[in-house]
Formats: structure tokens, C-alpha cells, sequence
């Protein structure tokens, strides 16, 4: 287990932001460690999880998938049976309930695929909170539905036109907003990113994920998988996968990065796989730069992990060899897509097709008797015109 | 506490006098022409010219620095280039200060990123996106090469910490007037007096005021508040105007007496 050390994850992580914002993180952090230890706030959450959100979700056994790729076990968790349609909303809510703790009625996000916009939005419905989102114009385009649920939700989604209209530059915007009313307005951050306590923060309310898949897969298998695959955009579903596995040393941890027209062709989002470290959005983490610590333009087919950086808790666990990170290309992200709804019924998001991929490639490895689970982050409704329209 | 004081610290303490500073991005509009700008800047009657490094996430900036910034970088502009750009301007008049976020001078090594600095005569640098808690290693080198380090302090920051960036800091402290990003703003903030003069109460050293400064109004309200005002948006928006920044740093220069 990783503890951070003054909000580092090793050398990674930190609080690299503007004086203004100093003040406003430090009391996120105290107010965090105190939520986190006071059992009505424990209570209140479990509530609205379980009654709101859908928790715990269930654990599914794809045996069609798993034949195919020659009879290994796969399971699913099923982050996209949450309320909203992925994980998501498990940081949204403890967010908002901090927010309401802290006395502040504004939030704000950034959303990429529109998945954490929609989450925001909905909590923010919920709660009776003001919500502002910001979203470029380039993932606004290709996740339009999602656009149209936040605005249903009585959110303000406001374009972002600057840089690459996508999440790198909405996250920058969100930040700018926080800058700007930190006084009434929490930030609530999508992934397991920004300044410290951010990471931290986002992981603890993630950690719910593997926390009860491990439970289930050794209540439903006796024992633990052979490996846990989740897919890395910023990282929170993967973070919130792994936590609770860190400690079983046989259980292999693979994280998935969008590997967009392949590393190599440069045109991709794989920060911890093709990137070196520095600092985006307040933290110190691998990232996909210039030589003179430019952010580059990134390309993936799902704006979900289409992000130039990464959470610096995955930093660490990619330089102390904990997890193993890997990328998929679009191409093979979108074929898994088709093959898993064909297969199961089931229609993944684009983010964790990815994922699905690898767990077809290292369920070959392994043969029959191989055991994996993979974390299902979201479901694919919001894909559907990006996977009709890819060549 | 220091044996001498530095030149960004003799230039910038007000004598009577307001002093400005004035900010202006390094490859904005070109290369050729902020060469040109930052020449005649300097030899303005400023007090200081901080010379932004253009950055692809400017995090603390609106969006007229931004765009002057994403412009800069369209024309090629590298960090190499803006301390090129420092070494032919720094011997012409006001002392230079950089101003440059975190992630360029990590990329550049900052311990290079302070020798470079210090040999193309550069008074002192900025980063904006490094708080006092994160300053090392950066401080240490740019310290080492006797450059000065300004830290920033925000109507947020909270008393205790006003005591611990003064400290830090050399040259001199800059005051952020407003909760916000730069950019223009009509009116400066009712309780800016009482920051500076919280700031001032820790330190000696002198303190610029910075972030919605615009107008000849807004210098004189500094005028025996601030010891320096600093002008950055509104200069950069005449320059990406095409307008000469030389007008309305004269107008400013005359209400700071």
C-alpha cells in the first residue's frame, strides 16, 4: 500500500498550482481525513450508494468471451450498472457530500467522454447544488448525448475552444473557474489527477470498486484471480480496481492505455507508456511533452482516456514495477467493443474496450484455467456513433 | 537577514514614486518583433520587465495571456529562445524578471534553467504554479546562480503563510490584487490595501502589486499602497493589437508620479 508523504506518491504528485488555490486544498485535505473518520458521513455515503448509485454492483462471469478467447475465466465488474452508467458517480457523490459539509453550492467539473460531467450533474440535481461543466468542443461534438443529459440535469455546459477542445484544455478551464470562485465553488476533479489531496481523495472514493470485487471474486471462485485489468485515462477506475489488490503480490495489475494509432505512430494518450514526467494540472506525473515541456496533442478514439497525463499514484506504481501498463489501439479497442456486445449482451463504454483487448490477449496467454477480472467501467451507449463512424 | 540588496529589489522599491512593471510575452506577436517590444520596454522607465515563457497550460492565466502565449508557441518560440531573448535585452534598462511555469523549466533541468538564466543577465524569476511548499529543487538553483525567486501571495492565503512566502522570496513579493487569473479588470478589490499590508508588515522587502492593473486610476489608488504596480493583460492586448505598448506605458508611468 502507497501512503503519501506530504501528498507525494514517491516523487510523484504535489501541489503545483497557483498561491490562490493553497488555501482551499489544504482545507479539502482536513476536511477529507475528517469526513473519512466520522461514521455519519461513513453512513451517509454507504446510504446514497447503495440507494443511489446501485452498489454494490455485481459480478459477472462472461463465459461467452471467455471461450472465445480459448476458455479462460473472465469476469466483469459491473461499473456500468452504477446509476448514470459508469464508475463515475462514486466520486461524485462523496464530492457533493463534502461540498454540502464544506457549506459551499456551486460545483464545477471538467468531462471528457461526458461521463463525470453527467455524474456531476446528476449529484448535483440530487443535492440541489449549481453546476457548471466544462467540456471541448472536439468531445462535445462526439459525446453529444451526454451534452444533452447535463443540460436535462439543469447544468451550464460551457464549451472550451482553447488548445485541443478536449479534456487536457476543459480541466484547464475548470481550474482557471476555481481560481477565480474558489470562495463559494468545489472543484470536483473527474480522476485521480490534480493537486493533491485530489489523487488521494478520488482514490478513497473509488477503492469501493475493488474493495467489493475482491470480496465477491473470492466469495464466487474460492480464491483471487491470476490478473486484474482495468483502463487508464487519468486512472480512477484503475486506481479504485487495484487498491484493494495491492497487497496480494500474485495477483498481476495491468493498467490500459489508449494506444490511439499506435504508440509508435505518436498519435496516441498512453502518458505512463509513452511519456516522461512533469507537471499538468498541479501534479508531477508521467505525461505526453515536448522537449521543452509542452503539452502534446494526444488522440484516442474514446474522449474518455483521451489526456495527455496521468494520476501520480499510477506513476508510482508503473516505476516500482506494481503494475504492469500496457496500450490498445483504437482499432483493437473498437473490434473488442463489437465483440463483447455480440458475445454478452452487454455494450462496454469505448474506455474499458480497451481493457477488454487485453484481457482477450493475456486470456490466451494463460489458456484454459486462466482467471481474470476486469473492471468494467462504463457502459456504451455514448460510443455508439463513434464506433459506427470509425472506418 | 540579507547582506545586500538585490538589483530587482533597489529598482522596485518605491521612492516617493509608484514603480511599474510591465509584462509582456516572449515570441508575441513574433520573434523578431517582442525582440524589438521588450528592447524598447525596457528602456521605457519601467522599474522591471517580466518576460512571460509561453506555456502550452497557462493555468493562472486569462485568456489574453493565453492566446499571446498559444501565439508565441505557433511561431516556434522555445525556452532556449526566451532566454535569447533575455540576454539581448537585459542590458538595455530595467532589470528582467522571467516569468515561467513549472513543467518548462523542469524539461529545461533547472539547474541549466538557472545557470542560462543568470548568464543571459536576468534579475529574477516567477512560477506561477509553484507554491512555496513545492519550490525545491527549483529555488535552490535559481538561488545558487544568485538569481532572485518571487513567490506570490494571494487574498487567499491565509496570515501564517504570508510570514513563510515573504521569507522565501527575494527581490521582491508579489501581491496578487484579486482571486482570480490575470487579465483586465475595471475596479481593483476593496481589500487589497490591507493585504499589501499584511505583506508589508512582514518584510522589507519592496511589494508589487499584480493581476486586474490596467488603468491610470488603479495606479493611482496604489500610489503609497503598493511599492510597484504590475501591468501585464492590457500591454499584451495592444501588442496583439498591433497598437504601440510605448502609449500606455507612458500614461502609466505619468500616474505613478
Amino acid at each position: 500500500m502507497s501512503h503519501p508523504v506530504r501528498g507525494r506518491f514517491g516523487p510523484f504528485g504535489g501541489q503545483y498550482v497557483p498561491e490562490t488555490l493553497m488555501g482551499a486544498l489544504e482545507e479539502l485535505e482536513g476536511l477529507w481525513h475528517e469526513a473519512k473518520a466520522d461514521p455519519q458521513f461513513q453512513l451517509e455515503l454507504a446510504g446514497h450508494r447503495h440507494a443511489f448509485v446501485g452498489r454494490p454492483t455485481p459480478l459477472y462471469a462472461a463465459t461467452r468471451l471467455g471461450e472465445h478467447f480459448g476458455g479462460a475465466h473472465i469476469h466483469l465488474k459491473r461499473e456500468d450498472l452504477c446509476h448514470t452508467g459508469a464508475h463515475k458517480l462514486n466520486n461524485a457523490l462523496g464530492q457533493a457530500l463534502l461540498a454540502l459539509r464544506m457549506g459551499k453550492k456551486r460545483l464545477i467539473a471538467e468531462t471528457g467522454a461526458g461521463q463525470h460531467g453527467v455524474a456531476v450533474a446528476t449529484v448535483a440535481a440530487r443535492f440541489g447544488l449549481e453546476c457548471t461543466v466544462y467540456m471541448g468542443t472536439e468531445d462535445m461534438r462526439r459525446q453529444s448525448m451526454n451534452v444533452r443529459r447535463m443540460k436535462l440535469l439543469n447544468t451550464e455546459v460551457r464549451e472550451v475552444t482553447n488548445g485541443t477542445r478536449t479534456l487536457k484544455d476543459a480541466t484547464s478551464e475548470a481550474i482557471r473557474d476555481w481560481v477565480t470562485n474558489v470562495g463559494t465553488t468545489h472543484y470536483i476533479i473527474g480522476s485521480v489527477v490534480g493537486p493533491h489531496p485530489y489523487p488521494e481523495l478520488v482514490r478513497d472514493l473509488q477503492r469501493v470498486i475493488g474493495d467489493e470485487a475482491r470480496e465477491q471474486y473470492l466469495q464466487a471462485d474460492g480464491k483471487l484471480p491470476d490478473a486484474v485489468i482495468a483502463c487508464v485515462g487519468g486512472g480512477s477506475n484503475a486506481i479504485g480496481m487495484f487498491t484493494a489488490f495491492l497487497e496480494d503480490r500474485d495477483v498481476t495489475l495491468i493498467g490500459v492505455e489508449a494506444g490511439g494509432s499506435g504508440v509508435k505512430s505518436g498519435k496516441h494518450a498512453a502518458s505512463l507508456v509513452g511519456g516522461r514526467p512533469g507537471v499538468l494540472h498541479g501534479t508531477y506525473s508521467y505525461l505526453l511533452q515536448d522537449g521543452d515541456g509542452q503539452i502534446t496533442p494526444t488522440h484516442s478514439v474514446s474522449a474518455g482516456l483521451d489526456y495527455p497525463g496521468v494520476g501520480p499514484e499510477h506513476a508510482f506504481l508503473r516505476d516500482t514495477e506494481r503494475v504492469e501498463y500496457v496500450a490498445v489501439t483504437d482499432k483493437d479497442a473498437v473490434a473488442a467493443f463489437k465483440l463483447c456486445t455480440r458475445l454478452e449482451g452487454i455494450m462496454p463504454a469505448l474506455e474499458p474496450s480497451h481493457a477488454l483487448h487485453h484481457a482477450g490477449v493475456l486470456a490466451r496467454q494463460f489458456g484454459p484455467g486462466g482467471r481474470i477480472l476486469l473492471c468494467l467501467s462504463g457502459r456504451g451507449d455514448k460510443d455508439m456513433d463513434s464506433v459506427e463512424s470509425y472506418e | 537577514m540579507r547582506a545586500t540588496s538585490s538589483r530587482l529589489e533597489k529598482a522596485l522599491k518605491a521612492d516617493g514614486d509608484l514603480k511599474l512593471v510591465v509584462y509582456m510575452m516572449a515570441g508575441h506577436p513574433n520573434r523578431k518583433k517582442s525582440v524589438e517590444i521588450a528592447k524598447r520596454l525596457a528602456a521605457s522607465g519601467v522599474a522591471a520587465l517580466e518576460i512571460g515563457v509561453p506555456h502550452s497550460d497557462p493555468l493562472a492565466d486569462g485568456p489574453v495571456i493565453q492566446k499571446a502565449g498559444q501565439t508565441a508557441l505557433d511561431h516556434g518560440m522555445t525556452v532556449d529562445a526566451c532566454l535569447g531573448l533575455a540576454s539581448e535585452v537585459s542590458g538595455v534598462g530595467a532589470p528582467v524578471v522571467l516569468m515561467s511555469y513549472v513543467n518548462p523549466i523542469l524539461a529545461h533541468d533547472p539547474r541549466r534553467f538557472a545557470a542560462d538564466a543568470a548568464q543571459a543577465g536576468v534579475a529574477g524569476v516567477i512560477v506561477p504554479d509553484m507554491p512555496i511548499e513545492e519550490a525545491e529543487p527549483v529555488a535552490s538553483w535559481l538561488r545558487s546562480a544568485s538569481l532572485d525567486t518571487i513567490f506570490m501571495v494571494a487574498p487567499t492565503t491565509a496570515p501564517n503563510r504570508i510570514g513563510a512566502i515573504c521569507e522565501r522570496s527575494s527581490g521582491f513579493v508579489y501581491c496578487v490584487t484579486l482571486t482570480g487569473i490575470t487579465g483586465v479588470r475595471k475596479e481593483l478589490p476593496a481589500g487589497l490595501k490591507d493585504l499589501v499590508g499584511s505583506v508589508r508588515e512582514r518584510t522589507e522587502l519592496p511589494v508589487a502589486a499584480g493581476f486586474g492593473i490596467s488603468r491610470v486610476e488603479h495606479m493611482k489608488s496604489l500610489r503609497g499602497v503598493a511599492d510597484a504596480a504590475v501591468v501585464g493583460s492590457a500591454v499584451v492586448a495592444d501588442i496583439d493589437a498591433g497598437k504601440d505598448p510605448l502609449l500606455l506605458v507612458k500614461e502609466l508611468l505619468k500616474a505613478c508620479r
